[in-house]
């Protein structure tokens, strides 16, 4: 039960609501993205070198993609143009 | 009540995880939003796996590669329920990826992802 | 009128598609295509237009909706989520304090006493680098004395990979030429490409051997240091999808179209069957199988851990990248 465990849980508990209280969904995915890699470091403190690699891959990496794509798909993300139109 | 509280500091990990799945569960119950719904399954999940590893660490001991000088059981921790937490992350990407297709679809039929505008457009359809 | 309203939607529901997808597909096929593919402007004009015009069909909708179920829009609806909400946070606290509550019976954290870490453990430790040669424990467990768990778990990873094929595939050709749908796909695509983009294609020139390496090296040491089949996959499979957001889907058709992803997927889930499955006719004990375990610590040693973790590793490289191209575009 060291210090950096503890902070690292508390972290994880922060990002978690942070998640969830968020109002834009880009913004929520990306808060998912950070909690994915402190479950990453969670893991190998845990001792467990195996589930700390594959988290890192499939958690921060490929699910994350695959929100972003379906946020891109859904029209969710909102993408100012005010410059163009100066030019 | 001492009891309790003094048990819940020492097992530190497990009152986390089970605080997570509490609002993971919460999550999914009560936004409106599909996409935050597939985000708390998703919190859900890894907090299922982090309660599961915490049932094999052992303190003072190391991670479960063979070393020279350790050949016993007694030099590492225990390494069944990495095994099975293993298997259930490659199990909830898969179970992401087929949710997100569904909502893809969905919001390509009825243009909304609310759940409650949906389901009274379903209902009107079924007249 | 009621029935008038319902005989007018029954008959635009005949199929899946929307009629809001007909109207955006007849007035995109209303502009001619060298229009939309050199003028930026053009294309976002129509997409304004195209978008007002599908946002005034979904009002109607709603509108005729709401004049048949008008106490379900109003009263119905808010007591209903009032109800909802009650149960829903009485539900979510009960549980969490009841586990709470649990926490007391757990055994100590960190105990070598637990249950959970009987003769089980200690036998997979002991006897493990000897029987199955692998000096990652983990890796050795599940590809060897646990192997149809893993042999589960590609499976699962193969249904939802054909799931998602079900649900977002389109058509590409309908009597020999391109369906509307599938040209419309391509166009939106295109548009948001990044053309050229100079930064990324530099990034991706240096980064992409590098990753798919590093992929590579992970699972072919997997029975020798942390890492393994599921990791490697994952690492081979984003590096795949770095190169096809730099450089498009022309230049990645070269080398990975759909037939690549069936043969490659089917070949690798025979083998791991094949390999793990003649112990059914051999006395269903597979451990002792002829092929010599070699000195633990050597890259081929491990007896089949090897052949096993490359069939993983592929399996879960296609499927990433087939996720991400299905989701993008609804084609391979």
């Amino acid at each position: 039960m060291s210090v950096l465990t503890v902070i690292v849980l508390g972290f994880l508990l922060s990002c978690a609501i942070a998640t969830c209280l968020a109002k834009d969904l880009l913004v929520s995915v990306i808060i998912f993205m950070a909690y994915s890699l402190l479950m990453s470091i969670l893991w190998m403190l845990l001792q467990s070198p195996d589930l700390a690699i594959t988290e890192a891959a499939v958690g921060a990496g490929v699910t994350s993609i695959l929100f972003f794509i379906t946020l891109k798909k859904l029209h969710a993300i909102k993408v100012k143009h005010s410059e163009e139109k100066d030019r | 009540m001492n009891g309790l509280l003094e048990s819940l500091w020492t097992h530190f990990d497990v009152t986390v995880a089970i605080l997570l799945f509490g609002i993971g569960f919460t999550t999914l119950l009560l936004h409106q939003n599909l996409i935050k719904k597939i985000i708390g399954l998703n919190i859900m999940d890894t907090a299922v796996f982090l309660f599961l590893t915490t049932q094999g660490f052992i303190t003072d001991r190391s991670a479960p590669i063979l070393k020279e000088g350790a050949e016993a059981a007694a030099g590492y921790v225990n390494p069944i329920p990495s095994g099975l937490v293993l298997t259930g992350i490659v199990v909830s990407v898969s179970v992401t990826a087929v949710m997100l297709s569904l909502t893809i679809r969905l919001f390509r039929r009825y243009h909304t992802l609310e759940i409650d505008s949906m389901t009274l457009m379903m209902k009107g359809e079924g007249d | 009128m009621k029935k008038k309203i319902v005989d007018r939607l029954r008959q635009r529901y005949a199929g899946d598609q929307s009629p809001l997808d007909e109207d955006m597909i007849s007035s995109l096929g209303e502009q001619p295509p060298e229009l939309m593919r050199t003028s930026d402007e053009a294309y976002e004009a129509l997409e304004h237009v195209h978008e007002s015009r599908v946002w005034e069909a979904v009002r109607q909708e709603r509108d005729m909706y709401q004049q048949i179920h008008k106490w379900s829009y109003s009263s119905g609806l808010r007591l209903i989520k009032r109800v909802y909400t009650t149960l829903a946070v009485l539900t979510c606290g009960g549980i969490i304090l009841f586990l709470l509550w649990t926490v007391n019976m757990l055994p100590p954290f960190g105990n070598p006493n637990n249950p959970d870490n009987n003769e089980v453990a200690a036998r997979y430790i002991e006897q493990g680098p000897e029987e199955t040669g692998a000096v990652n424990m983990v890796a050795g467990m599940i590809l060897d004395y646990r192997a149809f768990d893993t042999f589960g778990e590609t499976t699962v990873l193969f249904v939802a990979a054909c799931s998602v094929l079900f649900l977002l595939k389109l058509n590409d050709h309908k009597d020999g030429k391109p369906t509307s749908a599938w040209l419309e796909a391509e166009y939106d695509d295109r548009h948001h490409e990044p053309k050229n983009d100079q930064i990324l294609q530099f990034a991706a020139r240096l980064l992409v051997p590098i990753i798919l390496l590093f992929g590579f090296y992970v699972i072919m040491n997997g029975h020798i240091s942390p890492g393994g089949g599921f990791s490697g996959g994952a690492i081979m499979g984003a590096g795949l999808i770095l190169y096809l957001n730099a450089f498009g889907f022309q230049k990645t058709e070269r080398f990975f179209t759909y037939n690549t992803f069936r043969w490659i997927t089917f070949g690798s889930l025979i083998t791991y069957a094949g390999l793990k499955s003649y112990s059914f006719y051999t006395g269903a004990n597979h451990l002792g199988s002829g092929i010599s375990t070699g000195t633990p610590g050597a890259l081929l040693s491990a007896g089949f851990i090897l052949p096993l973790n490359i069939c993983v590793g592929l399996v879960v490289m296609c499927t990433m990248y087939t996720f991400y191209t299905l989701i993008r575009k609804g084609g391979i």
